[in-house]
């Protein structure tokens, strides 16, 4: 065993266990703590626990190499999936803590007095939150697969295994309190690689001014231009304006409409706390968010430089690809490049025999292929995972720094599978059971329902992880232009227009919903149904990630307009919306203190 | 831990008025609750305008045309875009909650 492999050993079952005995501390007995927390999770405490929900596998492993592959588009993400939290903290948080119940749906049922609204609201969150969990399970298991050695599939059950301890026990309070913990390591295991790469790269130990401040960029782009790439700043390469325009809509306003992330604002003691939480759980995320678009600038010049200065020393013919082993003008190897192309993540091929390998534009393989090289001039294929991967080596730290990456990796995953799966559970146990088909449910029976539901939904989710189906990753997207069109237009009416009534939330929601679905999979049939080509290539120009924007609108529109078309709602619902409207009230009062 | 708790009745609006009785110095009045509301609704207003100029407009309508302009060594639209615009959706949220706490002291119905 290496010694990056005996410390991924060890600092993974230190963090798990920390993870089990934080989930075994916080067990709960009533339906309150299962659900909200207790309503007793301070402002800053609730901040980490939604960073750590809302910041995923991919957040941690994928996007900064998605941003180095896209340059400027590469705003897509890191607007999209920070600027929904101004949308909450702004629109929605406040007023839904000020309700006070436990879920999404809890708030249309009761604002829309319809249990028809309460089943629409209950569905969007199941299919929202199914989408995005498998993808977690499977990031579970592929950081398992890559750090520890260990086959994904059993990756995925120690995942499960873990997140089914603490998330049965303790419901949102063991989620919420591990959260924190896994917001803590994650954000190290983040920052300390970035800060050394640009240590090494710029000599300034803050990403955000050296990317800002150091002449890295100038060089990269100068670099860019004379391998024959557009400059990396150069903004909508890969996507027109209009599609970025659409996808940043409909990424921000569905992070805003994500019933998971919408909970945890149930959670804090008070309105005034709510708001607050918005703005830590933002700082935390922005904290890797700003720091991601540096890691990508950084490691795209990285790899460009070393390969242009590096030669190859020697080829060792192997089953699925040849390693190329190079080494640095000074004679001494470029051992992550080697390493790195036994995981199948990096590819080589020396077309031109010139005993250099050529970045440049285009595919330079046969679709992953290795042994398959095109006969276009670029030499090189690198999964983007690789870039906050292969950071730790790059910069050369130690061992258990890239132990520390692979504790992250699954930190990230397992906070937002978590809150995933209670958010899918309680939809199921809380909103469909007690709300619609058994209010006579006892307390006990309740609890009984939440913790099964809570099981069933890890088993179901682990078996997608385990047997993925093949647009999974290929249709993350719906979950946010799904969200996008039904849950935030109705929730924001519920609460800004005390005209919105249950024809027009109900007719607004199946609008929305049903044109984004449709569209999403017309524009996906090729990966979906097997169709040849997608039946439908864009909606006037927007893709499928940002066609969410447009059901939005429509949503937005026909709630308006069918409102207005039918009998105001009651007075006792006009008195509602007052009541979310004004922060004091929303303390429970609870014995002595 | 705060003290204050009207009896939480959700679905009515009687915890918004008995929060204006509270010690008996401000009547809760419809027209309260509605200079509330406003000073609410115009302080989002002007937040969510700065929200769309340092994003939507900045970072990506005018990507095209500041892009010669520089902050530090980078194109403004790009720094807006990947930098600028998240540095000031931070701020504008606890500069709501800062001026919320401070409508909500004026009006009464603080917690």
């Amino acid at each position: 065993m290496s010694d990056v492999q005996l410390w991924t050993y060890i600092v993974v079952a230190i963090t798990f266990a920390f993870y089990i005995w934080i989930g075994y501390t916080n067990r709960v007995r009533d339906t309150k703590g299962f659900y909200v927390a207790g309503q007793g999770v301070p402002a800053v405490a609730n901040g980490a626990a939604t960073a750590a929900d809302w910041m995923s596998a991919a957040s941690f492993i994928s996007m900064a190499g998605l941003i180095s592959t896209m340059g400027f588009d590469g705003a897509i993400y890191l607007l999209g999936w920070t600027g929904g939290y101004v949308l909450l903290a702004l629109l929605l948080a406040p007023y839904l803590r000020k309700f006070g119940k436990y879920t999404v749906p809890d708030f249309v049922g009761d604002r829309y007095y319809s249990q028809t609204a309460r089943l629409i609201a209950a569905i969007a969150t199941i299919v929202v939150s199914l989408t995005y969990v498998a993808g977690q399970m499977r990031g579970v298991g592929i950081v398992f697969s890559r750090f520890v050695g260990l086959p994904i599939e059993w990756g995925v059950v120690v995942g499960m295994a873990i997140v089914a301890f603490f998330a049965m026990l303790g419901g949102m309070k063991g989620i919420t309190w591990t959260q924190v913990a896994q917001y803590a390591v994650l954000i190290v295991a983040y920052l300390i690689p970035a800060v050394a790469i640009g240590v090494v790269l710029t000599g300034n130990p803050i990403p955000q001014l050296s990317f800002t401040f150091s002449d890295i960029v100038p060089r990269l782009n100068a670099v860019q231009i004379d391998l024959g790439f557009k400059e990396y700043t150069q903004p909508f390469q890969g996507k027109t304006q209009l599609d970025v325009l659409a996808i940043t809509i409909a990424l921000m306003v569905g992070t805003a409409g994500l019933p998971h992330v919408i909970t945890r604002f149930y959670t804090t003691p008070t309105v005034r706390a709510a708001r607050y939480s918005a703005g830590w759980a933002l700082l935390f995320i922005a904290l890797l968010y700003t720091t991601a678009p540096a890691i990508a600038a950084f490691a795209r010049y990285n790899l460009i430089d070393t390969l242009q200065n590096a030669t190859v020393a020697n080829v060792i013919e192997g089953e699925k690809q040849n390693i190329y082993e190079l080494v640095y003008p000074d004679g001494t190897p470029v051992t992550w490049a080697t390493s790195w192309q036994r995981t199948g993540l990096l590819a080589f091929y020396d077309k031109n025999g010139d005993g250099k390998i050529e970045l440049r534009p285009g595919a330079a393989f046969q679709g992953r292929n290795f042994k398959a090289p095109t006969d276009g001039p670029n030499e090189v294929f690198f999964d983007n995972d690789i870039i906050v991967l292969a950071n730790p080596e790059i910069a050369q730290l130690a061992p258990i720094v890239i132990a520390l990456v692979a504790a992250g990796g699954l930190a990230a995953a397992l906070s937002t599978a978590s809150g995933l799966l209670l958010a899918m559970s309680s939809a199921v146990s809380h909103d469909i059971y007690y709300r619609i088909l058994r209010p006579t449910a006892t307390e006990r029976q309740r609890m009984i329902a939440g913790r099964t539901m809570i099981l069933i939904a890890i088993l179901f989710a682990g078996y997608f992880g385990i047997n993925p189906p093949g647009f999974v990753s290929q249709v993350v997207a719906m979950a946010f232009g799904l969200a996008a069109a039904s849950n935030f237009p109705a929730i924001l009416l519920g609460i800004f227009d005390k005209r919105a009534n249950t024809a027009g939330a109900i007719w607004g929601m199946s609008v929305g919903l049903v044109f984004t679905l449709v569209m999403i999979l017309m524009m996906k049939s090729n990966v979906i149904f097997g169709t040849p080509a997608p039946l439908l290539n864009d909606f006037m120009g927007i893709s499928a990630e940002g066609i969410g924007a447009i059901g939005m609108i429509l949503n937005f529109v026909v709630a308006f307009v069918v409102s207005r078309m039918t009998a105001p709602p009651p007075q006792e619902i006009q008195e509602l919306v007052e009541s979310v409207r004004i922060p004091r009230g929303a303390q429970v009062v609870e014995g002595a203190h | 831990m705060t003290k204050l708790a009207t009896p939480p009745k959700k679905s009515s609006g009687k915890d918004a008025q008995g929060g204006g009785r509270r010690g008996g110095r401000q009547e809760w009045s419809p027209e309260k609750a509605n200079a509330y509301w406003k000073r609410n609704l115009r302080l989002i207003g002007v937040l969510l305008t700065i929200w769309f100029v340092v994003s939507y407009l900045l970072g990506l309508i005018l990507a095209n045309a500041l892009y010669g302009v520089r902050i530090g060594q980078l194109p403004m639209s790009f720094w807006f875009a990947q930098q600028g615009a998240i540095f000031v959706f931070v701020i504008l949220i606890f500069v709501y909650c800062w001026l919320m706490d401070r409508i909500d002291k004026e009006f009464d119905v603080h917690e």
